[in-house]
């Protein structure tokens, strides 16, 4: 009796969660998976993220070369492991040929490994901003139309020397990857136009108090190069001025947005005048940023305006879509003349022509921005000026770029 | 079970008996599986669970004969992931001396073992409930080292590009081959506790888990029983290691970190610890949750899911699924045996 | 202890006692000390220490950061103490009082207010726990924190979908902003004149709090007919509820006290850093060490602990920010090797 009850558990068990998905997906559909980070602290990013893709299948009607496009959602928490479990649930489950994502560094050069085992489907990259993830050992099928890390700060390293005159910058950033790649951008100009960095403080993850690393910074440094996330960016600005700092700041990407710009408090007057660089800037005039901005908040939840993350996603989806339309939706060759449509695409985005190097990373313009007061008294990041068509080794010779070596903490060095 | 022992001529019967009609009909499904599975069900799901099961298993071996919870299983398996990492290839250009599976496999679990003796050395100086506290200190501890060091390390980042070895002419990383090599380690580990469990030391382990002092006074080495469950927990928690970091690929301090400690505890307690089979039924029904739980519910609040399942189960059922069925099967034989209406 | 100088006396021939040496040892480090903290500093050793800015600053930092981690721990050991639970969720009381206490003072733009409703509302949700989830699980240890284990995962996540993953900071008022110029000169500079320290006024005031409510715990614990019973409770259980005190009722107080700390650290620790999802995990990590340390149930040893601790970290983040971690790590099992029930814990 027992034993017959088990069996039948164990038949249960193992016949019935057996039977995968394999639903085909109709001829008339053409199915694209979108991974981001839905869970974790990441959240919000994420689903910005899905923001701004989803914006990109609106332009399309929903479909694209006559097919209905289907989106699957893949969710990680950001890290590394996660995205390739999600990832490999999108491909071997679910059975998507094209996948959109992952939002961060690390998830960036996991998933491109993940892809490498994969040829017969097409990675086009959501916002990861790893040098590596394109630079050395890149994979076949992986796509990245949004630039990395160290592209983001095309000409702020010159801008500062030059029309800021600072010879000597201290660099405060986060212990990962990201801030490494944001570091090197800078100081790949900083350094060659004959500036100094005496001091990198490498802060670790999740740090919140500042103090003994803002005490330990070096007296007479011109200016702070401070890449942290947003918050952690409003923590080290109150900190550092409750000690009696002065010395002016420059930031990295991600460093002054409106989480600080918008915080209360004295930090305008230390705010004021910061310059920064990035994809994307608050006060692009162009009609086609307006219009992309427009858009954007069409979707449910939207921020006021999109984020970097919306951007991102919005690029890539957005390439993928006219990939996939150049093609006629045909992906049964394993992707083949969609990877070959990829690798030649050039577009117009909502910041300027996108096309790919041989690497297929994206070379795109940035922005370089300020900080100033806005007409209603609120800080905004002024567009100072384009750099255009930025490629991933920042216009110096690819041999010289790759003698520079593989970022991390202490490379470059320029002390 | 059996009391026919001493008839000589029913020695085969007797063996079939003794492995228990429930144990040969598991076990030819879970080696029938890859019939009528998908690669993705096999690894994803079958390979996953059985991995995370023997992980979950190491914790109940020190839960449930020993009586020590611990939450440093994880971090014992990362000790050797990392090993794996460190001694064969990876494609982080870090480190990578590039030994020989079979050398470093057996290396890996050393180290493990040896890591999680000492884990169980420093924890068992105290007694009972201050060994969770110690162990998640301990796993904590280390995720936030292994996050800063790159020397051993390699930081954040960790290290990527490890593959399962091919040998005897078969590619362990293919669906079926993997699958088989993690159901033959999980039925290994599980064996080697249930068999262990019934000999003198298990036995004595327990005892201990009951009344160590009249223990001590009898004469045993309380101490050295203890760190001697630590060592084969992270044996087992060490294969599972190496197998963890076949299967991903690649390790990085996100594989061991909080989430992922607290993962193998829920596992356990879901599962039940008072028999080892339990942590393999309790991570098949996690994986299961995890990895579906976007088409169902969202992933947004899974965590609230799965907290409020382990909840319910530390509330109602102590035993965990296992201690549930064992409630409701005698319910359930009674209605059998009832006349029909 | 005097069993333990009779030796020694008899070995020194100076005839002094070993206390004495100690007494000694402790002296010449306070001066050297005093010495490192107000004297201007020989270029070799701001070649070795980074600068004297750096390592007083270190070490100011470190002591403040003790107040904070005192205010946290002190609450998980009264719980522990009296009642033998394990209390896993008591890093998620800590955020959501930064939480509550965020959202208050937002609303009403009163900081005190702010802590106020941190410490009252985490107070409730002590009792609430206690008496609806702890108390049914009397006596099993193991499943208390099982539980604790599983309020904490549902409280990080249902805290994530209220308040997402961004970073709030907890405006203090204008009279807590602002730097306090120490006595201490960091450096001199070419025109003669002297540089002082400057240090945040908030910090010195969090450490402040923390003395004053560490004082406070102790006069509650010795002086007063509950804090009586407290320690008698801590003592013999058993004992106390067959003399006819309402064990349930003191529990009760004691979970709401504790809880009501970690709201409170919640509020003020929001207010010197930032609230974000994470920060549970850390507060927990840091009160387990703090009274790993310090030894379970003691708020000398929680005040000891968190000394300890808070140092190490901030001379960790300074001068080896990669093995900062492994500082805090190997304070903690040194402590285990040499006495396994912490510093100020008493042998069960």
């Amino acid at each position: 009796m027992r034993m017959h009850r088990r069996t039948v558990l164990a038949l249960a068990v193992f016949t019935g969660l057996t039977a995968p998905s394999m639903a085909l997906a109709a001829d008339d559909t053409i199915k694209i998976g979108l991974l981001a980070t839905f869970e974790g602290p990441f959240t919000v990013l994420g689903e910005d993220g899905e923001r701004g893709a989803m914006t990109a299948v609106a332009e399309m009607n929903g479909t694209v070369a006559g097919k209905k496009i289907e989106i699957v959602k893949g969710s990680s928490d950001a890290s590394p492991d996660s995205a390739v479990r999600a990832a490999r649930k999108l491909v071997e489950q679910d059975g998507v040929k094209v996948l959109v994502g992952p939002l961060s560094g690390d998830e960036g050069i996991a998933v491109k490994d993940y892809a490498k085992t994969q040829p017969n489907v097409t990675f086009i990259n959501g916002t990861s901003a790893a040098q590596d993830t394109t630079l050395r050992n890149p994979a076949e099928n992986f796509f990245r139309f949004s630039t990395d890390g160290a592209q983001w700060m095309a000409g702020l390293g010159t801008y500062a020397f030059k029309d800021k005159g600072y010879k000597k910058v201290a660099t405060v950033a986060e212990d990962y990857s990201f801030p490494y790649t944001q570091v090197f951008g800078f100081m790949a100009e900083f350094c060659k136009a004959g500036g100094h960095v005496p001091s990198k403080s490498w802060v670790p993850i999740g740090n919140k108090d500042f103090s003994s690393v803002i005490a330990a910074i070096p007296e007479g440094v011109d200016a702070i190069y401070v890449a942290l996330g947003g918050a952690d960016a409003v923590n080290f600005l109150t900190q550092y001025q409750q000690s009696g700092g002065t010395a002016p700041l420059i930031g990295g990407s991600i460093t002054v947005d409106q989480t600080v710009l918008t915080s209360k408090g004295k930090l305008k007057d230390v705010l004021k005048g910061t310059p920064s660089a990035g994809p994307t800037a608050d006060t692009n005039d162009a009609p086609a940023w307006k219009a992309f901005v427009e858009a954007y908040k069409k979707q449910p939840g939207a921020f006021p305006s999109p984020s970097l993350f919306a951007h991102g996603y919005y690029v890539d989806m957005k390439a993928t879509l006219l990939g996939l339309d150049k093609v006629g939706g045909d992906v049964s060759d394993g992707g083949k003349k969609l990877r070959e449509a990829l690798s030649s695409l050039s577009f117009d985005t909502p910041t300027g022509k996108v096309s790919l190097d041989k690497n297929r990373n994206a070379i795109a313009d940035i922005f370089l921005t300020e900080v100033t007061e806005g007409s209603d008294g609120n800080l905004l990041n002024k567009l100072v000026k384009v750099v255009p068509q930025v490629n991933q080794t920042l216009g110096i010779p690819e041999d010289e770029f790759m003698k520079l070596g593989a970022v991390n903490r202490d490379n470059p060095s320029c002390p | 079970m059996s009391l026919a022992i001493s008839t000589p001529g029913a020695t085969q019967q007797n063996w079939l008996e003794k492995l228990g009609a429930g144990h040969i009909i598991l076990g030819t499904a879970l080696v029938l599986y890859p019939l009528v599975a998908s690669d993705f069900f096999l690894t994803q799901i079958g390979g996953y669970s059985l991995i995370f099961g023997m992980l979950g298993l190491s914790l109940m071996l020190l839960a449930g004969y020993g009586g020590m919870v611990s939450l440093a299983q994880i971090t014992v398996a990362g000790i050797s992931a990392y090993a794996i990492a460190i001694l064969g290839n990876n494609n982080s250009n870090v480190l990578g001396f590039g030994w020989p599976w079979w050398l470093a496999v057996p290396f890996a679990v050393l180290a493990a073992a040896l890591a999680s003796a000492l884990i169980g050395w420093i924890s068992v100086r105290t007694e009972g409930i201050y060994t969770i506290m110690i162990t998640l200190a301990i796993a904590t501890a280390t995720y936030y080292f292994a996050q800063q060091n790159y020397a051993i390390f390699n930081g954040h980042s960790g290290y990527a590009g490890i593959r399962a070895p091919a040998f005897w002419g078969i590619s362990w990383r293919d669906a079926k081959p993997f699958y088989y090599l993690c159901l033959g380690l999980a039925v290994l580990s599980y064996a080697a506790v249930l068999y262990g469990s019934r000999s003198t030391f298990g036995m004595t382990l327990q005892a201990i888990r009951d009344n160590p002092r009249r223990m001590r006074a009898l004469g045993y080495h309380v101490t050295a029983h203890k760190v001697f469950a630590w060592l084969l927990a992270g044996v087992i928690a060490g294969l599972a290691g190496v197998l963890l970091v076949w299967f991903n690929g690649r390790v990085s301090p996100g594989t061991i970190g909080v989430d992922a400690a607290i993962d193998v505890l829920i596992i356990a307690v879901i599962g039940g610890i008072r028999h080892p089979i339990g942590p393999f039924l309790g991570a098949l029904v996690v994986v299961l949750m995890q990895t579906f739980a976007i088409d169902i519910v969202g992933a947004e609040r899974f965590n609230t899911l799965i907290g409020m399942v382990f909840l319910v189960i530390v509330f109602v059922s102590p035993d965990g699924i296992l201690g549930l069925w064992g409630r409701i099967k005698p319910h359930l034989a009674q209605e059998a045996l009832r006349p029909g209406p | 202890m005097s069993l333990l100088d009779r030796p020694s006396q008899a070995l020194s021939s100076g005839g002094m006692t070993l206390r004495q040496a100690w007494g000694l040892a402790g002296l010449l480090a306070a001066a050297v000390l005093a010495w490192l903290v107000f004297a201007a500093w020989p270029d070799w050793l701001n070649a070795i220490l980074i600068s004297k800015k750096a390592f007083v600053s270190a070490i100011l930092n470190g002591i403040t950061l003790a107040g904070l981690y005192f205010l946290v721990a002190s609450g998980f050991t009264l719980i522990f103490g009296l009642m033998r639970n394990v209390n896993l969720a008591h890093g998620s009381l800590y955020l959501l009082g930064a939480y509550i206490g965020y959202e208050v003072t937002n609303r009403t733009g009163y900081w005190l207010l702010g802590v106020a409703a941190g410490f009252a509302v985490l107070a409730i949700v002590g009792v609430i726990m206690q008496v609806f989830v702890f108390r049914r699980l009397e006596g099993d240890d193991l499943r208390q924190t099982l539980v604790s284990i599983g309020i904490s995962i549902v409280a990080a996540d249902l805290m994530l979908a209220v308040w997402a993953g961004g970073t709030y900071q907890i405006s203090t008022p204008e009279w807590l902003d602002g730097a306090l110029t120490l006595p201490v000169i960091t450096a001199v500079r070419s025109n003669g004149a002297s540089v002082f320290l400057t240090y945040p006024l908030y910090r010195v005031v969090v450490l402040a709090a923390a003395i004053v409510i560490g004082v406070g715990l102790w006069l509650m614990l010795h002086k007063t007919r509950v804090g009586m019973m407290i320690r008698a409770g801590v003592d013999d259980r058993a004992m106390l509820q067959a003399s006819g005190v309402n064990v349930h009722a003191v529990f009760a107080i004691v979970f709401a006290v504790g809880a009501g700390l970690a709201g409170f650290a919640g509020v003020v620790g929001g207010s010197a850093l930032s609230v974000a999802p994470g920060e549970d995990v850390r507060y927990l990590l840091a009160s387990l060490v703090v009274v790993i340390v310090g030894g379970m149930g003691s708020i000398t040893g929680a005040a000891i602990g968190a000394l300890l601790i808070g140092l190490a970290e901030q001379i960790g983040l300074v001068y080896f920010p990669t093995y900062g971690i492994v500082l805090t790590f190997v304070i903690m099992v040194v402590t285990l090797a040499i006495r396994p029930q912490g510093i100020m814990g008493k042998a069960r």
